[in-house]
């Protein structure tokens, strides 16, 4: 408790001596010169070789720091500890550079380099502090350094020093503005990428950098608005605030074409609204010229993806998608955001503040939205005052003819409150509900005059100040109130309410001839004491009794205005000298004094009382100039939606946009199923970055967006009447070949059987349209060959999904398959007929394609999901060079057959770049003849449906005893099928097969002990074969047994902490399906062997294969 | 975004302040001060000031006022619910946030405020992530610290930031794995004079005490999913799945965290489980008032109500209550003129109650309100909107987890008029 004390009793800046370390500082009292010592003390500490005494004197710096004492001139000594080896003391140093490089900018340049060698540091999250430090020193001279590091930091491999660089650009920004077009060009690069973890950092930079460049967004809005859901919550705000800007540029008004009959229909239920009025004209005129409104897919997709967001429990997140609603929804779909909203009234006070705020100005311009939630305003005498007043605005924009005897019953126990200024508040409440709803008038009115008799001055004058303008409207009636409120002009004394009295008495002096003139004798008796506003009162009233009724207050006015003429205030002589010559008939103002009557006494206009709230929407909801009403510094004005709707085609993304991302990136980024994201963001990151569109929007059901086709290519029409054709010559063919395709061997059955015909032409067809797109691939990705890592989903994301997920995740690999099928169209067409007669098939047939509703999201859409990753992470699973073991060749053709040509192949185990679902076979030709072999190459591969063969490029020529390779890849979709296919030379053709051991269908995977028995936990009952074996003596030691399992197939092995334990893991390469294979030596030479996959095929092949490797 | 954040206490001394871009002077704060003197009240300063080069946002929690500083155009609301994440971390981190335990901690609470933001926008607001990052004191770590020298600064990298569960931290492991829920709700409710209720709704939070190795991925359900129409998630539920299946299926974060909130709105039939009966009377001529209260139970569902506390800000003009109650303790406070009546359990065959008079001050007239009656309840093992968790399933972890589920309902804002 001492040191609480301590606290309460040192004010400011004084210290205590209870704790030194925050007195260090000159300015704090003390001797000087003691003070100086100290200091002396911490640069001694700071300069030892202890790392805690350093501690202790950064600690003591920092809290220095934290109370605002200065402590600049430590700057030197503690500059050194830049590169002090304890990670605190660095913390600590860098908190104080941050803060101080500014001041001391010489000095800070010292610490320049200790950050630009962080930024080489091989682990991310040093590189990623490294640039965060540096770019918080706010010295301009390391402006190009700066540059320099952001613009490497953008295309780091790591999403988290590119989320850091994103961090960056608005320091550099703000530092040096010169640099705007150079960080353009980074904030460009880094809206493109596709991962969470940046997207709402780069948007931030963007609002901060150039807000409007709303072009750059063009080519990212889809993929924005699809990992909206996966972004941290303080992004997601400043994503939806941009988009709403962004799709006031871009989309036209849902409201536009509201017809004409609802309109006045609402019109009509709500009472008038003069704003309807005004609407309406301009929607008549709107509607004769406009087209049916359609909105845009993208539209669309926006509204839909932000909706789940009103769930979030960040404040700021729902209020933010509220306010998107507001701007951009159809009428008809605002609605929603009420609930969420009334939700938020049971957060902190400010939450509410700011809520009550924005729910004022929205309830004015769609009241219905919020009637059902009225009693959610209802005040509470505990509620802050402005609070109270706030939930009064709302409930007085929201009454009307039903609900207003309910609001004014509460009304009147507000009245009771013992919060003045609440009070005060409620009675303008009920003068705005008596002007909006005629037909509570008399009975506001009534009530009011009511409380006039009450002690309470304050209600009372606010009580004057509503009468008045209430009986502005019908005025004849109420002479009585008129009198009874010039009977408080003795007691009443709140400048504003006697100013009320005296304009009202002098307005309708003619209702009250008796006592007008007796008011007006007390007045000018206390004049000299009256406020100001009270005082043109009084000449205003003397003026109009002198016009009304001249014999009574003649002399009366005539002494008003002698005393205002000599009145301090200007505004008072001069209103005095002007009425005096308007009223008081001279020779000289005679042509004015005619008309005086008329200039006093003119009907007035009763005011409208209306909301402070009114009109306020023009700026964007939620923002802070909205809540002041007035225009902040960098606000952004939200657009009018545009007449024509701009160009739809712009935020089309080619599909080489994203295979274009640099290799090293890609190898990296593992794709990552984004955690939550439900709808089309869910199964899009699942797929591969290659995998085929269909499957993402056949995957997704209810999303109801899938157009089939999504490669993106804007030839999707004609692809699809080449698929018909295509569909017309498999029958014709089918017949003819029926009797060849029954010798196939029969063992193809593995899974499942029995497909229809007519699912087997859809297969076809889309493998046709599938072609162009992979060609393309290909064509981009050759060049890297490390592209292709980038697939693998499953592991990863097996990690953090549930039941349902892997479920979903099946789903999206069985469907997978069948799309994925050889480029050849004529190839194409062989393969599926050939199952189709045969009718069997390895695979599930594919689910009937949803019918794609309407092209709600365009193909290029789809296209763009594909490439949504979510962030990559060091600790998943990775898919790694495989373990090269001994390569075993096998014969495709050999040289008797071949007639010289001798070809081999091995399985190379390294991933084929183009197309990660395939399986690289280098292929070796030795051309034994005497003579040139020329133009070989493969033709006619038949195929069962799915596989797909990568040919080589054809071998111009191969010179005489001359040996080459090649690189080809085939998609076995994880069957040992063999891949059928003639090799063609210049001059004749063989048939060649290759059949792939069960153990190269699949690529290593690198994962943790844990993780593996996680995997391996799922994968139980039928996925799980065992076996046991008995050990020879040649195979005991771990690296033969290691080095035989890893030979027999393409795995990786699984660090295990039990030493009699083998653990190898691997994924097929086509669906992705985790292999497992545990071996467990048990005494003498018998072990067990155990593998769990999904494929129970594979499995069951893969055990015998291990077996016999081991036991050879 | 957020300039600088100051930290002001209830006598209006800036106890500290950070700067996450260039230093704003502290003599900014001299406009709020000067709108913390025109608003009564301390929960009457607006949120939101502007002055000529900035503006200021604050909050008020704990007796501290928490006040960021901007420069430009901002959502309100995302700097206002970062500063209530600012204060619900310090809560986290040392148990309480109050200006004694910020100052003893000023360095941790230094470091922490460092990570939150970068250049003001936030960048660790979980709190996983940030106690991976900067350990929470404890009394045998600050011990070990001063022995040993280490620090409060993880040494391993935290990795959470960049995984996919980001509120989750990596390498949890417990000796006892359990997982408990607790389900509260709190009636808001306005009764007017004669016992009828005007508005009642309830606001339910699930509190959730995880400790699970691993990575767990659990499953609540609930037999009654339909109550739950307006909910709000902590971001590790999958909404989908909700949206589907009506199940909350999520990978936990380490600790506690509150899973979700749910209103049930004032459409519903809310069952109001106490009543109370007042007679308040003040007459003109003389300068005593009657003052009686008895509270009662009503719709229970055969729990008993305890916990009862009565509070009620009585008129200026009462000087003094003398009262007498059949049970609890019960202070009245002639300055703040707050009565307050700590009543505990109510018993059925025994209604409490408190009688006694109120002395008026002399001459004056009677005050022209009465007097509105908090109530504060609580309810163990009920749910009043009749929700229940079906089963909690885990997936992911080998082992078997305590479970443990508890449900209360306590009054929140309940008010009786008289």
């Amino acid at each position: 408790m001492s040191t609480s004390q301590a606290y309460n009793e040192e004010k400011g800046g004084s210290s205590s001596l209870g704790e030194p370390e925050y007195g260090h500082d000159p300015a704090s009292g003390g001797i000087f010169s003691s003070d100086y010592k100290r200091h002396d003390d911490l640069k001694e500490m700071l300069d030892s070789n202890k790392d805690s005494l350093k501690l202790e004197a950064m600690k003591r710096i920092v809290a220095m720091i934290a109370r605002g004492k200065n402590a600049s001139d430590l700057f030197p000594a503690v500059v050194k500890n830049v590169a002090c080896k304890n990670i605190e003391v660095k913390k600590l140093v860098y908190v104080y550079l941050v803060r101080y490089a500014e001041e001391q900018q010489d000095l800070a340049l010292l610490s320049i380099s200790t950050f630009q060698r962080g930024l080489k540091d091989p682990n991310q999250l040093i590189r990623a502090s490294a640039l965060r430090v540096l770019s918080s020193i706010r010295v301009p001279i390391i402006v190009p350094i700066m540059m320099l590091a952001i613009k490497e930091a953008a295309s780091d491999m790591s999403p988290y020093v590119r989320k850091t660089a994103a961090h960056a650009i608005p320091k550099l920004y703000s530092l040096d503005s010169d640099q705007k077009d150079q960080l353009i060009e980074v904030i460009e690069k880094l809206l493109a990428d596709k991962t969470t973890l940046v997207a709402g950092s780069v948007v931030m930079a963007f609002e901060e950098v150039c807000p409007e460049r709303i072009d750059l967004i063009h080519k990212n809005y889809r993929k924005l608005c699809n990992l909206l859901i996966d972004v941290e919550e303080w992004g997601q705000v400043v994503i939806i605030n941009m988009l709403t800007r962004y799709a006031r540029t871009q989309f036209l008004s849902p409201n536009q074409n509201e017809s004409l009959l609802e309109e006045n229909a609402e019109k009509a239920f709500y009472g008038s609204d003069e704003e309807d009025a005004k609407d309406d004209k301009t929607e008549t005129a709107s509607l004769v010229k406009r087209k049916p409104y359609v909105m845009d897919p993208d539209h669309r997709l926006l509204l839909r993806n932000t909706k789940p967001l009103l769930q979030s429990r960040n404040a700021a997140v729902v209020m933010a998608v509220a306010q998107l609603y507001f701007h951009l929804a159809p009428k008809a779909e605002v609605g929603v955001i009420a609930k969420a909203l009334v939700r938020l009234l049971r957060s902190h006070s400010e939450v509410q503040y700011v809520v009550l705020q924005n729910v004022a100005t929205m309830s004015i311009k769609r009241r219905g939205m919020f009637e059902p939630y009225l009693k959610s305003f209802y005040i509470r005498s505990t509620d802050p005052t402005q609070i109270k007043i706030l939930k009064l605005e709302v409930l007085t924009n929201l009454a009307n003819e039903t609900n207003i005897s309910t609001i004014l019953r509460e009304f009147q126990t507000y009245i009771r409150s013992m919060d003045k200024d609440f009070v005060a508040a409620t009675i303008q409440a009920i003068g705005r509900c008596a002007t909006n709803i005629g037909k509570v008038r008399d009975t506001c009115l009534n009530g009011l005059v009511q409380l006039l008799s009450n002690r309470d001055e304050l209600v009372v004058a606010e009580s004057v100040v509503v009468i008045k303008k209430l009986l502005q409207m019908q005025p004849s009636q109420h002479s009585e109130i008129i009198k009874h409120m010039a009977k408080l002009t003795d007691n009443i004394q709140v400048p504003m309410a006697r100013a009320s009295i005296l304009w009202l008495i002098g307005e309708y002096c003619e209702h009250v001839p008796k006592i007008a003139p007796d008011v007006l004798r007390k007045m000018a008796k206390s004049f000299t004491n009256e406020e100001d506003i009270v005082k043109l009162q009084v000449i205003n009233l003397a003026a109009k009794l002198y016009l009304t009724n001249s014999k009574q207050s003649k002399l009366l006015t005539q002494y008003v205005l002698n005393l205002a003429k000599y009145d301090q205030n200007y505004d008072i002589r001069d209103r005095a000298r002007f009425i005096r010559q308007l009223i008081v008939p001279t020779e000289k103002s005679g042509a004015l004094n005619k008309y005086a009557k008329k200039l006093f006494l003119a009907q007035k206009p009763a005011p409208i009382l209306e909301s402070s709230f009114k009109d306020r929407d023009h700026f964007q909801l939620g923002s802070l100039s909205h809540l002041l009403n007035a225009k902040a510094v960098g606000y952004q004005e939200l657009p009018d939606w545009p007449d024509e709707a701009p160009d739809p085609s712009v935020r089309n993304v080619e599909v080489p946009e994203w295979t274009k991302c640099t290799s090293r990136e890609k190898r990296k980024e593992k794709v990552e199923k984004p955690f939550y994201s439900d709808s089309e963001g869910e199964s899009g990151p699942t797929e591969s970055a290659d995998s085929e569109p269909e499957s993402v929007s056949e995957s997704e059901s209810e999303s109801g967006s899938g157009t089939e086709s999504g490669s993106g290519s804007g030839s999707e029409e004609e692809e699809e009447e080449s698929g018909d054709q295509s569909e017309e010559e498999e029958k014709e063919k089918k017949k003819k070949k029926k009797k060849k395709e029954k010798e196939l061997p029969r063992k193809a059955s593995l899974e499942s059987m029995g497909s229809s015909p007519s699912e087997e032409e859809e297969e076809g067809k889309k493998a046709k349209k599938k072609k162009p797109q992979h060609d393309r691939k290909g064509g981009s990705e050759s060049s890297s060959e490390e592209g292709s890592v980038s697939e693998s989903s499953s592991s990863e994301s097996d990690s953090g999904s549930d039941a349902e997920d892997s479920q979903l995740e099946t789903e999206t690999k069985r469907r997978k398959m069948p799309p994925s099928s050889k480029p050849a169209p004529k190839a194409a067409k062989k393969g599926t007929k050939e199952i189709s007669l045969l009718d069997l098939d390895d695979f599930t047939p594919p689910p009937p394609l949803p019918t794609s509703s309407s092209s709600l999201v365009s193909s290029s859409l789809v296209t763009d999901l594909e490439g949504l990753t979510l962030i990559d992470t060091s600790l998943a699973s990775t898919v790694i060079s495989p373990v090269f073991s001994s390569v075993k060749t096998y014969e495709l053709l050999h040289r008797m057959t071949g007639e010289g040509l001798s070809v081999e192949y091995y399985f190379s185990r390294q991933p084929f770049a183009p197309d990660p679902h395939m399986v690289a076979v280098q292929i070796q030709f030795s051309n034994n003849t005497d003579s040139e072999v020329k133009n070989v190459r493969i033709s006619e591969p038949k195929l069962l449906s799915g596989m797909r063969v990568q040919e080589f490029k054809e071998i111009e020529s191969l010179a005489p005893g001359e040996t080459t390779s090649v690189v080809m890849g085939i998609d076995f979709c994880d069957s040992t099928q063999a891949a059928n296919f003639q090799l063609c030379t210049h001059t004749r053709q063989f048939y060649g097969a290759i059949q792939p051991p069960v153990g190269e269908l699949m690529a290593p995977v690198f994962m943790s002990e844990n993780e593996f028995k996680k995997e391996q936990g799922k994968l139980t009952g039928m996925s799980e074969i065992t076996e046991k074996l008995t050990l020879p003596e040649t195979c005991q030691s771990d690296h033969t047994i290691v080095q035989r399992v890893t030979s027999a197939a393409n795995v990786s092995r699984v660090p295990c902490g039990a030493d009699n334990e083998y653990r190898f893991a691997a994924k097929t390469v086509t669906s992705g399906s985790l292999v497992l294979i545990t071996l467990e030596k048990k005494e003498g030479a018998l072990a067990q062997l155990t593998v769990n996959s999904e494929k129970m095929v594979i499995g069951t092949m893969l055990v015998k294969d291990i077996i016999q490797a081991l036991t050879q | 975004m957020i300039h600088s954040l100051f930290l002001i206490n209830a006598a209006g001394d800036i106890f500290l302040e950070k700067h996450w871009k260039s230093a704003v002077s502290r003599s900014v704060c001299d406009y709020f001060f000067e709108a913390q003197e025109r608003a009564s009240e301390a929960e009457n300063v607006p949120p939101v000031i502007p002055t000529p080069h900035h503006y200021l946002l604050s909050v008020y929690r704990h007796r501290i006022f928490f006040v960021a500083v901007i420069q430009s155009e901002v959502p309100p609301l995302f700097v206002i619910e970062f500063l209530h994440r600012v204060v619900d971390t310090f809560q986290d981190y040392f148990g309480v946030c109050s200006e004694v335990v910020i100052k003893d901690n000023v360095v941790v609470v230094y470091e922490v405020l460092e990570e939150m933001l970068d250049n003001g926008f936030p960048l660790a607001t979980e709190s996983n992530i940030l106690k991976e990052l900067i350990k929470p004191p404890t009394i045998l770590r600050t011990v070990v610290n001063t022995i040993t020298g280490s620090t409060n600064v993880g040494d391993q990298l935290p990795t959470g930031q960049l995984s996919v569960v980001p509120w989750r931290r990596t390498g949890v492991k417990y000796t006892n794995n359990e997982a408990y829920f607790d389900v509260i709700e709190e009636i808001d409710a306005i009764i007017d004079k004669s016992g009828s209720t005007i508005t009642a709704e309830i606001q339910g939070v699930i509190d959730a005490c995880v400790k699970l190795t691993g990575m767990p991925d659990l499953t609540l359900s609930f037999m009654n999913p339909r109550l739950l129409d307006d909910v709000s998630f902590h971001p590790c539920v999958r909404f989908k799945r909700w949206e589907s299946e009506r199940i909350l299926s999520f990978i936990p974060p380490d600790g506690n965290f509150r899973l979700l909130s749910y209103h049930v709105s004032a459409q519903n039939l809310v069952a109001i489980p106490v009543y109370v009966k007042h007679n308040i009377s003040f007459r003109d001529s003389s300068s005593l008032g009657r003052f009686e209260i008895t509270v009662g139970p009503k719709q229970t569902m055969g729990k008993t109500v305890e916990g009862v506390m009565v509070t009620s800000q009585m008129p200026k003009g009462v000087l003094n209550m003398s009262l007498t109650p059949s049970q609890g303790t019960h202070t009245f406070d002639p300055v703040t003129k707050l009565l307050s009546w700590d009543v505990g359990k109510i018993n059925p065959q025994k209604l409490p109650s408190l009688k006694g008079t109120m002395s008026l001050q002399a001459g004056a007239s009677k005050p022209d309100e009465n007097p509105t009656i908090n109530l504060q309840f609580k309810i163990q093992q009920l749910a009043i909107s009749g929700l229940k968790v079906n089963r909690l399933d885990m997936y992911g972890e080998k082992y078997k987890p305590f479970k443990g589920i508890k449900y209360m309902t306590k009054a929140g804002k309940f008010q009786v008029r008289t």
